[in-house]
């Protein structure tokens, strides 16, 4: 592939819109995805992943454009988990357990019932970024500058809770609202992020480049940076491949998450070794 | 006007209608330096939950410079330090310097980040603790002492009126121990800050703090050490030769407190 080959690429329209809205759900999936995983919330994503399928199911039941019932029923659901953790005393793992089965159920169901969008419902499932439509692109760029904007502004916020709620919570910070608000964006970006990747592998989109990046940075806005940066590279390179070469391109994303995590990890030894 | 720092006035706390404290009373003045001790399950951690307003009495009262710590907003003039080993997670990513600058949160509404002028104050904390020179490392590549002095470090960057540590000399060994202790009485006593430590160890902080409040979810005793050695009532309490090996096995140090 040379330099016009890559040209020609960009020049289509769907490509571009692609790299676009899969950037800005990158980086604002990563850049969460590093309070989740150093909170021991990684696996929240999941579960919301799985009531975005029933979400989905929902709108095409009701003949609603999917993401419109998705979003606040992920959202409701993401407010469903914290309840359950802090009302009826439940393991965070046990609520996101019990609520991303009731997800999965519902869509079960209506999808049962409806008999008719089971393919429609399979291409939710594994995502295809391609095909993403002009106005989808509107939404995810402005819900993903929305996410990204309210991580930037309370940045230091996050970070003090993420390192020790009780003290965070002696210096003022309203932890309760915090943590509502991050249950919030990740379900918006769990949503955002099923049209890039898929239900099926959303999770990996807000877990790997966190992971990687923990394995190589010397800070932690370093940690954000570097988790941001791999995220659109993952996103970019794995976009070109699958139109190169005939591939899923949900799927070549996070092959490719995976490759730079092996890297980390090889880099991190090296390091090590050098002293 | 004289505030009392802190003040418990027949403080109760029951969790699941399971008493935890029961009619605690006392006060914390300016420049105290208090030994918050007690056996494990005494009440130490959940009273001062109730001082920084992170649970309700369930009666009584308890105030916070003269206001209920529900109501609270000066959290610039608080440092806390939680305990160490549930502190954290050992592989967190931030620098010293991050950690630090954490403290300054509490002087700042929304959005709340450390501000350039905010500098200065970085710097002094850290030259205050020594641990100027390990900045920039990752708080998870350093020893246990190093750690806890960070955690402080952050806790005073505000140059709080009250540090509250709960028992943050947990996992460090008696050398560190006693190292950190001094470093508490000098910052109490050069920068007047008034200090709640909750420790285990009353023979170790005996020597340094002004006064000890013995809890076993009521006050057993509130006084000097000096006071707490020559009590009858507590020779009674812990048997008079406990009270002679607490009091005495520091080198026969009773009674030197600052």
């Amino acid at each position: 592939m040379n330099v016009m080959d890559v040209l020609g690429f960009l020049s289509h329209g769907f490509i571009q819109k692609a790299l676009l809205a899969g950037s800005f759900v990158a980086i604002s999936c990563s850049t969460l995805g590093v309070f989740l995983v150093l909170r021991r919330l990684s696996l929240i994503g999941d579960g919301l992943a799985h009531v975005t399928f029933g979400g989905v199911a929902m709108g095409m039941f009701f003949g609603v454009y999917p993401l419109h019932i998705a979003i606040p029923v992920v959202m409701a659901s993401s407010l469903g988990i914290l309840k359950l953790v802090e009302r009826a005393r439940l393991f965070g793992d046990a609520a996101i357990g019990m609520v991303s089965s009731l997800g999965i159920a519902a869509g079960i169901v209506l999808a049962s019932i409806a008999g008719g969008f089971n393919v429609d419902l399979f291409s939710y499932l594994f995502g295809n970024i391609l095909s993403i439509s002009a106005s989808e692109v509107v939404t995810s760029l402005a819900l993903s500058a929305g996410v990204i904007a309210v991580i930037v502004l309370l940045f230091h916020e996050l970070l003090s809770l993420t390192f020790d709620e009780e003290s965070a919570r002696a210096s003022g910070i309203k932890t309760g609202r915090i943590n509502t608000l991050l249950v919030l964006l990740t379900a918006l970006t769990v949503v955002l992020a099923m049209r890039v990747v898929g239900i099926m592998l959303i999770s990996s989109l807000l877990i790997v480049p966190p992971v990687t990046a923990l394995q190589i940075a010397r800070s932690f806005k370093g940690t954000m940076f570097l988790a941001a940066l791999l995220s659109v590279l993952s996103v970019v390179a794995g976009v070109f491949l699958s139109v190169a070469f005939d591939l899923p391109t949900g799927a070549s994303i996070v092959i490719l998450n995976f490759v730079f995590f092996m890297l980390s990890l090889g880099y991190k030894q090296v390091r090590q070794k050098a002293g | 006007m004289h505030v009392d720092v802190v003040r418990m006035e027949h403080l109760s706390f029951a969790y699941n209608a399971i008493p935890v404290l029961s009619d605690v009373s006392f006060v914390l003045r300016s420049g105290d330096y208090c030994g918050l001790v007690g056996p494990n399950g005494s009440g130490k951690t959940t009273l001062i939950r109730l001082l920084l307003g992170f649970a309700s009495p369930t009666s009584g009262s308890v105030s916070l410079f003269g206001e209920n710590p529900a109501r609270f907003g000066e959290w610039g003039r608080i440092g806390y330090v939680p305990q160490r080993l549930v502190a954290f997670n050992p592989y967190f990513p931030a620098t010293v310097e991050e950690v630090v600058g954490l403290g300054l949160l509490a002087r700042h509404r929304f959005p709340r980040y450390p501000r350039k002028a905010d500098r200065p104050m970085i710097d002094r904390a850290l030259h205050v603790m020594e641990i100027n020179d390990i900045r920039h490392k990752l708080i998870g590549e350093l020893s246990g002492g190093q750690q806890q002095r960070v955690l402080i470090a952050r806790a005073m960057v505000t140059d709080p009126d009250l540090l509250i540590l709960d028992e943050p000399t947990a996992a460090l060994d008696p050398e560190i121990r006693e190292q950190f202790f001094s470093i508490l009485r000098d910052l109490n006593s050069t920068k007047g800050i008034t200090i709640l430590i909750v420790t285990h160890d009353i023979g170790s902080i005996g020597k340094y703090a002004s006064t000890l409040l013995y809890l076993d979810k009521k006050v057993i005793f509130h006084g000097s050490f000096e006071e707490f050695c020559i009590s009858a009532d507590m020779g009674e309490y812990f048997g008079s030769f406990s009270q002679h090996v607490i009091c005495h096995r520091h080198d026969g140090q009773a009674g030197q407190g600052s």
